[in-house]
């Protein structure tokens, strides 16, 4: 049950990535990226109830944390060219 | 808990599918529209739905534990930080003077 859900979470990165990969704009690619990391967090999640590991779970927290951050940073980087506070 | 029962492994498997289907509309989605800003509404709503249905058949299945805890702080965060990114993401694009795309102009 997990592999087919697993299955299907990894096509519809796949299609995301062809998005990052074809976008026309920067920010295509900024949205597509975001959506990978979303597809990643589902992913470390499944994968944990797949193994049987909770720990995966932890791991699945912080990337969503660091994520939505990178997503920001893009946009910050991306407006002001620096990323001083 | 107990190993889940025929009823709640069903349960859980029909959220699983709700949000594996949610999840592949959106990103079918964010490859067919014509536009940025018509991208936006699918990797913002239905991946976020995506999730979280992915996430509610997780926890059904596992029932009350230490690992549903944790999968429900990742829902959480997920519905509140998805959104978020998204909206910041289609200010920037904005004020960088990025234009909508109007039937019959320009493909953008």
């Amino acid at each position: 049950m997990f592999e087919a859900a697993a299955l299907a979470v990894l096509l519809a990165a796949a299609m995301a990535l062809s998005r990052a990969l074809t976008g026309p704009s920067i920010y295509d690619r900024i949205l597509a990226v975001n959506v990978m990391g979303t597809k990643t967090v589902t992913l470390l999640a499944l994968i944990g109830f797949i193994y049987e590991r909770p720990h995966f779970l932890d791991i699945a927290i912080t990337y969503a944390l660091i994520n939505f951050i990178a997503t920001i940073a893009f946009l910050r980087y991306r407006e002001r060219g620096d990323l001083r506070i | 808990m107990t190993e889940p029962g025929l009823l709640r492994t069903a349960a859980a498997a029909l959220l699983l599918a709700l949000g594996c289907l949610a999840m592949i509309s959106a990103s079918v989605g964010i490859l067919r529209f014509p536009d940025f800003y018509s991208r936006i509404h699918p990797a913002g709503k239905s991946d976020t739905l995506g999730i979280a249905f992915v996430l509610a058949g997780l926890m059904v299945w596992e029932g009350f534990t230490l690992v549903s805890l944790k999968l429900l702080i990742i829902l959480v965060f997920m519905l509140i930080a998805s959104p978020t990114a998204t909206h910041a993401l289609a200010k920037a694009a904005f004020l960088d003077g990025l234009k909508p795309w109007k039937r019959g102009g320009d493909g953008a």
